[in-house]
């Protein structure tokens, strides 16, 4: 049982990387434009000189 | 003159040398068109970001340095085939996606901490009284209060603050149980675990709090779409002034960039986008929106002018006292604000019965408790019990079950094309059994058209149409129009009441008064076969011809009747035009019932009759002189191009060209009004059903938050469906 030392915080830090994800992902405004971020992962090709994602989020009105 | 566009009131700069401007744009729905805007601006120089959001219709866009006049990008998408304009986002519209924004990022932290929570749960509950040491339960408790805790002081925040709001004002909301069920759940599970205690709890809170906020964030998104929509239309509206930004200089300036002291121009045949005072000029003003005069007034020197006046004949400079509060999008920000707050008669009831329902919900778990101590239970037990009771009777099912559809309705209509101006034009409408008309402006369009276009050449249409540009007068429009001229012609003189006149290849060129051109008897043959028309003639050289220009039907009329008949809603005209016109436009929609030159008062008097025969009027009007019928119908609609007071009477505004939204309107809400009815008894069933289970004490608190969050989300579900209505297949 002692394996629970090391699982159980790995456990804890796994979620915590994915929820530091998906507060990272909803800051930079990754959720903005559900439509259209779906219709870009089947564009053929990239569609704009790549703007920067977070980029848009920071100048996105606040 | 020529006329600069202004647009620096919606340019922004998030760093230095760095600008920034949003745009909504008309017409974007595919990957398409995204891929063609962005490479079509990022090939601009100096642009250095274009990206097209397709939920919400809008583009943002930011360039360096400051030679990039704004202008040229509408320019650009204009050729690409899109229409755009530049969108500043309303302070309501920015409240509503911070807290959109807010609300994801609490479901988040409370979907992480239910996941982790569960994960330690569930071998909890497996191993107890099996293999599981106490010592390591207590690990596992104490761990799951370390993650529950803090996420629930978190995600927890918009139930508490609204609870404590409420409970400040001394009274109280469905956040209250919610709140205390949570916080005594925690407490309760945190001296469980101190003591040592076989269960605890974090997972039942932990997890109410979960579902109960995806059910807030799915309501919260929905009002935000919906403002979103309106801002843009708005925006595409492109009200504009004129303003002098030096003695002899003008620039076209967006009407919101407007403020009290400038000075602006106002051309014959343009609409005043604000409320002034004249400084100079003198014309006739028609101010029939505002004060129902039909009569033209005389402008000059000193005379007030309000937004809405149309200038007649003569160019004026106003001095502008208040911005532009009367704008469209003023105008639509308050047909929302309404719709979103205003209370139908159900959700008034569903409001009443969860405010006098948390009441009873504490004190049924307060008898709860002290029921079942009397009976001989510890106290551990009964608290257990109580809360359980506390979380399963919250009253979030009753309390979603009627905002929720109007929400989704609201936002299947305005996609129709329909505002709610009253809180319970969904209920009142659902009941319609019988549709009056108004002809003018409502069966037909509000502008003039058109009619013989087909028998004139194109290349003399081409040429009448530029030349029509030079005038504002609403004939000279509708030929303008027709013609889809765009390139105005050079050297062009106004005769004041009688045309304008100019030099095209050597050869006069003159648009006006038939007698102007020389044409009278080709005018009077035209209008003495149809006494509805108007005509407009042009001379070219010596030929002369006579344009005849006369309301029509909007495009659908024919259709939306047919459609109402398969309703089974008979329909009817009144109208305040002579009778050969509404013979004419009764006959061809096929309406049988139809009265002309009737006049405000006895158009109330024919809707009291049909009322007292059972039935439930709908009337649809635009004029000033319907807005009192508006009033006494059991319901009533105006298109958005209706005059101010008809607007502000009607239940509902549509938006368009169309009339299909009459249609929809009466879908939509019967729809509405059967999932509301649906929904209440989901609600009460399902507490007729959980509580006295709770009460008796077969239920944990975890199986509680599921099944109280399960009912909220039936609900929920349910209400979607209001989205859509069955086409019907003409």
């Amino acid at each position: 049982m002692e394996v629970l030392v090391i699982l159980v915080p790995l456990a804890l830090a796994l979620g915590l990387v994915g929820l530091g994800g998906f507060l990272w992902s909803l800051k930079s405004g990754q959720y903005d434009d559900l439509e259209g971020a779906a219709w870009r992962a089947i564009a053929d090709d990239d569609p704009a000189p790549p703007p920067s994602v977070d980029k848009t989020a920071l100048h996105q009105p606040k | 003159m020529h006329a600069t566009r202004d647009f620096s009131h919606y340019i922004r700069h998030p760093e230095s040398g760095l600008s920034h401007i949003d745009l909504a744009v008309e017409g974007v729905s595919c990957a398409g068109c995204m891929a063609k805007i962005e490479r079509g601006l990022s090939a601009i120089p100096d642009v250095t970001l274009a990206r097209v959001n397709l939920t919400d219709r809008r583009i943002a866009l930011e360039w360096r340095g400051a030679t990039l006049e704004p202008g040229r990008f509408i320019d650009r998408l204009a050729e690409l085939g899109y229409r755009a304009y530049p969108f500043e986002t309303v302070r309501a519209e920015a409240v509503e996606t911070a807290q959109s924004k807010f609300l994801l990022r609490c479901l988040g932290v409370a979907a992480f901490a239910t996941m982790n929570v569960m994960m330690l749960s569930v071998p909890v509950w497996s191993g107890s009284g099996g293999d599981m040491i106490p010592e390591q339960r207590d690990f596992f408790h104490w761990l799951s209060a370390f993650i529950a805790l803090p996420a629930a002081a978190y995600a927890g925040q918009p139930f508490f603050v609204s609870a404590f709001r409420a409970l400040r004002a001394r009274t109280t909301n469905m956040d209250v149980p919610i709140s205390i069920g949570v916080i005594t759940a925690l407490t309760m599970s945190v001296v469980e675990t101190i003591h040592h205690a076989e269960h605890a709890y974090f997972d039942a809170a932990i997890m109410l709090l979960t579902f109960l906020l995806f059910g807030r964030y799915l309501d919260q998104n929905m009002r935000r779409r919906t403002r979103a929509v309106a801002g843009n239309l708005a925006a595409l509206k492109a009200e504009t002034a004129t303003k002098f930004i030096s003695d002899m200089e003008i620039s076209d300036v967006p009407v919101a960039a407007l403020h009290p002291g400038d000075i602006v121009l106002v051309r014959p045949g343009e609409r005043c986008a604000v409320d002034g005072t004249v400084i100079e000029g003198r014309s006739e003003i028609d101010q029939s929106l505002i004060t129902g005069e039909t009569l033209y007034a005389l402008a000059e020197r000193g005379t007030a002018v309000y937004a809405g006046t149309m200038n007649i004949s003569g160019t004026l400079r106003i001095r502008v006292s208040a911005a532009s509060e009367g704008t469209l999008l003023a105008e639509i920000t308050r047909l929302l604000d309404h719709a979103l707050q205003a209370r139908s008669h159900y959700v008034m009831l569903a409001d009443r019965a969860s405010r006098l329902y948390a009441p009873v919900v504490h004190a049924a778990a307060l008898l709860t408790m002290i029921g079942w101590v009397s009976a001989g239970a510890s106290w551990h037990d009964a608290i257990i019990t109580a809360i359980a009771v506390l979380i399963i009777t919250c009253p979030c099912a009753l309390a979603l079950a009627i905002p929720t559809v109007q929400t989704v309705a609201a936002g299947a209509m305005f996609r129709a094309g329909v505002l709610l101006n009253s809180g319970d034009a969904i209920e009142r409408t659902a009941a319609v059994d019988h549709v009056v008309f108004d002809k003018t402006g409502t069966l037909t369009m509000p502008d003039l058209d058109l009619t013989n276009g087909a028998q004139i050449p194109p290349e003399v249409l081409d040429l009448a149409g530029r030349l029509a540009l030079a005038s504002h007068h609403p004939v000279a429009a509708a030929v303008a129009r027709a013609a889809g001229a765009k390139l105005p012609l050079r050297g062009i003189v106004e005769e004041p009441g009688q045309g304008v006149r100019g030099i095209v290849d050597g050869v006069e060129v003159r648009l006006g008064r038939p007698s102007f051109c020389g044409a009278d008897t080709m005018a009077n043959e035209i209008l003495s076969a149809d006494p509805e028309m108007s005509a407009v003639a042009f001379r070219h050289g010596d030929t002369s011809y006579v344009f005849a220009v006369r309301q029509q039907l909007r495009p659908d009329a024919r259709a939306m009747v047919a459609a109402l008949r398969r309703r089974g809603i008979p329909l009817e005209i009144l109208s305040g035009d002579r009778e050969p016109a509404v013979r004419a436009a009764a006959a061809s929609l096929g309406i049988p019932q139809w009265r002309a030159g009737v006049a405000p008062a006895e158009k109330i008097a024919r809707i009291n009759e049909l009322k007292a025969q059972g039935a439930k009027v709908m009337m649809v009007g635009d004029g000033l002189n319907d807005a009192p019928a508006l009033a006494a119908a059991h319901v009533s609609m105006s298109p958005i191009s209706a005059a101010h007071l008809s607007q502000a009477t009607a239940d509902l505004v549509f938006l368009g060209k169309p009339l299909a939204p009459v249609v929809a309107a009466i879908d939509y809400s019967r729809k509405a009004l059967r999932i509301m009815r649906q929904n209440l008894w989901l609600a009460v069933i399902y507490n007729a059903l959980a509580v006295p289970i709770a009460i008796a004490g077969f239920v944990t608190p975890l199986i509680a938050a599921v099944a109280m969050s399960g009912s909220s989300i039936l609900v929920m579900l349910n209400a979607v469906r209001a989205r859509r209505v069955t086409k019907d297949h003409a």
